[in-house]
């Protein structure tokens, strides 16, 4: 029977990244994964396919709309879908063999199978032609992450009725396509299909997109998002749907009870969300249960089982690979007897849509229900001259800082590319940061970045540029 | 790895100036040998390497202001060659040392806004408390201290901005000893409502007494036999017929002392002083000379310790030693009376109506006039040239 320090189920962003850090810190280590490919959602079907198809498609409505013509670049592009999802493919196969080349790299075992505890410190793996082994170790970290939630009376095929896998293998550009959920993912892949041609409406429960999402920037996200054609359906919940061979119709109630509506589409993604992955675990064996929603309880990643952890998707937090990796590093550093800690107000949110999202921290709603004084700064891109330059004025980034100390409490953006600026406020805050320390750093000019810094001017009232 | 840690500085001080690193990192170092001078308030301290091997690095640079507790520095235990200097630890920012409430921020740089707030309003940063990643001061952090020290009644007016220098001149940072000695200073004219009163004294009687004994004295006890401890046996009975001069306020009370612990000005090369000799009435002149001398060369090598400074319910100032005819002290507070010795002159003095030459000293007594009035200080001074003049009260307890 093989036996190791530790043994990790799952090799999604929590488990490739527990594995790589226990390798560095000298345990022996294994992980467990039933796909054929290591990398879980985010690698196979999650971020990094969706970002190739909207990085693509992107591109493609540059060029196939105004915007390349505004440039002075006339062209008449033809979509050729079979390419732009073959090297989405090629992309994603790279990506997985990195991760199984940092496995070796860091002496980290792949165990491939179907990981199960049959009790304490013994983990059961079924391999795909039915075969087990048992193997056995110090510590077991479950990051078995999560799968796409299902909705009564829309039954997901993966024909016309599609979730975030299917969502990113269509056969082809729908003519129309229904999204069900006005959250980051629905919203991603919806504009990945818009711009290659569908007719998309989204509809959601809430009378807003982007639960979660600071309110004044959901707003402005929503009229970007309207202005380039997308529909909303707000307020609205899907009470069935029914699927023929060329396409769906689905029942449409409003949310606050009334007349029932039938709408058609070609296809439906359905994207209300995600739950944890954890059923089939045994975790029974070792006396763990599950919370009503089927998350792992945790304490600082420990589970109520002596040796049994668990992290990323599977346990409470924002759903997202970065704070899963930050939990496998901690859970790692943790076992290993060191000193960890992961801020969850501090992993931020990206949508990476055009213009895109970004942010860090409390809303302003957040900010008023807990009653803290705060004071906004704003900066909107329509003043940046890189944006202006390059014709992607959308957007403002807003800096919330307390009212007295002037540390910062939220940032919220949206414009071009925000995603790769919300790192640098991530920084300031986790050392606590007030704004005028970003007021008074020199930032690069031309850049986005400047909006960052302009914005943090005017918390305290002195922004320059506007 | 073995940590070269701030040690306690002793009661009531809280922090310490990094005076002088007698090694660089890469230098070989013995275990208990010198390798860091700090200076506090009132005393300079030694910290010894805590084990042989090799200083490895550098926490605290020299004008580094430490608490008790700080990291210093490191010894690389064991190697005993020395290798290759360890990249020293990043200096600390001029112009204001780090902040360093919590050990791991000893040398983490000023935030911008903190960095601004304490540059404008002359805060300490190092006495800051910070909250920030690994106790770094954040700009909430140094807004408290701002309005801490706005709350505070007797806070010192920020001084202004550092001037240019020019060709001829040269700036030098106070040692902490020199601030400790200015700011007391200015307390004590800010706190007492403080005058002088002068009288003069005869030397005649006292030098001829000491002529006559210094040889047996010295042999007897050891210790030569001067004019202090006449002063101070002068002092302190003295201080006994007028108890207020002994005396010290606090709030709306008057705290009366029944010990006689006198504070001995004694100039070093860093600056003035006052170690305590302490129960001076139940000492022999014979103690009293002794106790002086001990202090004294303690003062002068940098050993005093903290106890050996604090406790004085008065203090004798001898600017005699450097030629001065009058001057006028100025309290040691919470003292409320100090008398300046001056230096002996023979002067034209009337004595039973012939003009004869003799040695004089002019003394002054600085008193606290919310507590000593003015016949009590003059009663007082009256006391000390009397017993010197006619040294045989001393013995009489007159």
């Amino acid at each position: 029977m093989a036996s190791y320090d530790v043994i990790i189920i799952g090799g999604g962003p929590a488990g490739y990244n527990a594995g790589i850090r226990a390798g560095q810190l000298g345990l022996k280590a294994a992980v467990v994964e039933k796909r054929g490919t290591l990398g879980g959602t985010c690698l196979n079907v999650g971020c990094m396919p969706s970002k190739a198809l909207l990085h693509a498609s992107e591109l493609y409505e540059a060029a196939a709309g105004k915007d390349f013509a505004t440039l002075g670049i006339e062209v008449k592009p033809t979509l050729n879908l079979v390419q732009m999802m073959a090297q989405k493919a090629e992309s994603v196969t790279q990506l997985t063999k990195g991760i199984e080349f940092l496995f070796k790299k860091n002496k980290v075992d792949w165990v491939k199978g179907m990981g199960k505890i049959t009790g304490p410190g013994k983990v059961e793996v079924t391999a795909e032609d039915g075969s087990t082994a048992l193997l056995e170790a110090k510590n077991v970290v479950i990051a078995t992450g999560s799968e796409p939630s299902g909705l009564p009376g829309v039954v997901v095929d993966n024909k016309r009725i599609v979730d975030s896998t299917g969502a990113l293998s269509l056969p082809e550009v729908p003519k129309s396509l229904i999204v069900i959920g006005a959250g980051i993912i629905g919203l991603e892949l919806g504009s990945v299909w818009r711009r290659l041609g569908a007719e998309v409406t989204v509809i959601e429960y809430l009378d807003r997109i982007t639960p979660g999402m600071d309110a004044e920037t959901a707003k402005t996200f929503q009229r970007s998002l309207t202005k380039q054609g997308m529909k909303f359906k707000l307020g609205s919940k899907v009470t069935g749907a029914k699927t023929s061979k060329t396409g769906v119709s689905l029942t449409v109630e409003p949310a606050a009870g009334g007349e029932a509506e039938t709408l058609q589409a070609d296809y439906v993604l359905l994207a209300i969300g995600r739950r944890p992955y954890t059923f089939g675990l045994g975790l029974e064996t070792v006396g763990v249960e599950l919370d009503k929603r089927g998350f792992i309880p945790t304490d600082h990643f420990k589970t109520s089982a002596p040796g049994v952890w668990a992290i990323g998707d599977a346990i409470l937090g924002p759903m997202l690979a970065h704070k899963a990796e930050e939990d496998a590093v901690a859970v790692i550093e943790m076992i290993a007897g060191k000193y960890a800690h992961v801020d969850y107000d501090l992993v931020p949110s990206v949508v990476y849509t055009a213009p895109e999202v970004a942010w860090v921290g409390k809303t302003e709603e957040q900010l008023k229900e807990a009653g803290v004084a705060y004071k906004a700064g704003k900066f909107p891109f329509t003043a940046n001259s890189r944006a202006k330059i390059n014709h992607e004025t959308d957007g403002f980034v807003k800096v919330l800082a307390d009212a007295k100390t002037d540390e910062i409490l939220g940032v919220h953006m949206i414009g071009p590319q925000v995603g790769e600026m919300i790192g640098e406020y991530c920084v300031a805050m986790a050392f606590k940061a007030a704004s005028e320390d970003v007021a008074r750093v020199c930032h690069p000019h031309p850049t986005r970045s400047e909006a960052g810094r302009q914005a943090a001017m005017g918390v305290e009232g002195w922004t320059m540029q506007a | 790895m073995a940590d070269i840690m701030t040690p306690a500085l002793g009661e009531s001080v809280t922090e310490a100036t990094v005076a002088r690193w007698a090694k660089k990192p890469g230098e070989a170092v013995r275990k208990d040998e010198i390798l860091v001078e700090l200076e506090t308030d009132k005393v300079s301290l030694e910290v010894a390497a805590p084990a042989d091997g090799v200083l490895d690095s550098i926490a605290a640079e020299e004008g580094a202001t430490v608490e008790p507790g700080a990291l210093l520095g490191r010894v690389t235990e064991g190697a005993a060659a020395a290798k290759p200097a360890a990249a020293p630890a990043p200096k600390a920012e001029a112009p204001k040392p780090a902040p360093a409430p919590a050990p791991a921020a000893a040398a983490a740089p000023l935030a911008p806004s903190a960095q601004r707030i304490v540059a404008e309003n002359n805060l300490d940063a190092a006495a800051i408390a910070g909250t920030g990643k690994a106790g770094r001061v954040t700009k909430g952090d140094a807004l408290a201290a701002l309005e801490a020290r706005a709350a505070a009644p007797a806070a010192a007016p920020a001084p202004s901005a550092p001037r240019e220098i020019h060709e001829r001149e040269q700036r030098v940072r106070m040692t902490r000893l020199r601030q400790t000695i200015a700011r007391r200073l200015k307390e004590a004219q800010n706190a007492a409502a403080m005058l002088t009163t002068f009288n003069e004294v005869d030397m005649t009687n006292v030098m001829a007494l000491r002529n006559q004994y210094k040889d047996v004295f010295e042999k007897s006890h050891g210790v030569k036999l001067g004019f202090m401890s006449f002063f101070v046996k002068s002092v302190v009975q003295a201080l006994k017929h007028v108890p207020d001069v002994n005396a010290e306020i606090d709030g709306t009370d008057i705290i009366y002392k029944n010990h006689y612990d006198i504070s001995v000005a004694v100039g070093t090369e860093k600056g003035l002083v006052t170690p305590v000799v302490r129960d001076a009435d139940a000492m022999s002149l014979a103690d009293i000379e002794k106790a002086i001398g001990a202090l004294g060369k303690k003062a002068r090598d940098g050993q005093l310790s903290m106890e050996d400074l604090q406790g004085g319910t008065f203090t004798i100032s001898n600017g005699g030693v450097y030629g001065s005819l009058m001057s006028t002290p100025i309290l040691n507070p919470p003292q409320s009376g100090i008398l300046g010795m001056h230096k002996i002159q023979e002067r034209p003095m009337v004595v039973n109506g012939q003009i004869v030459a003799r040695p004089m000293m002019y003394l002054a007594l600085s008193y606290d006039h919310r507590i000593v009035d003015g016949q009590g200080a003059v009663t007082f001074l009256v006391k000390v040239k009397e017993a010197i003049e006619d040294p045989q009260r001393l013995l009489l307890d007159l």
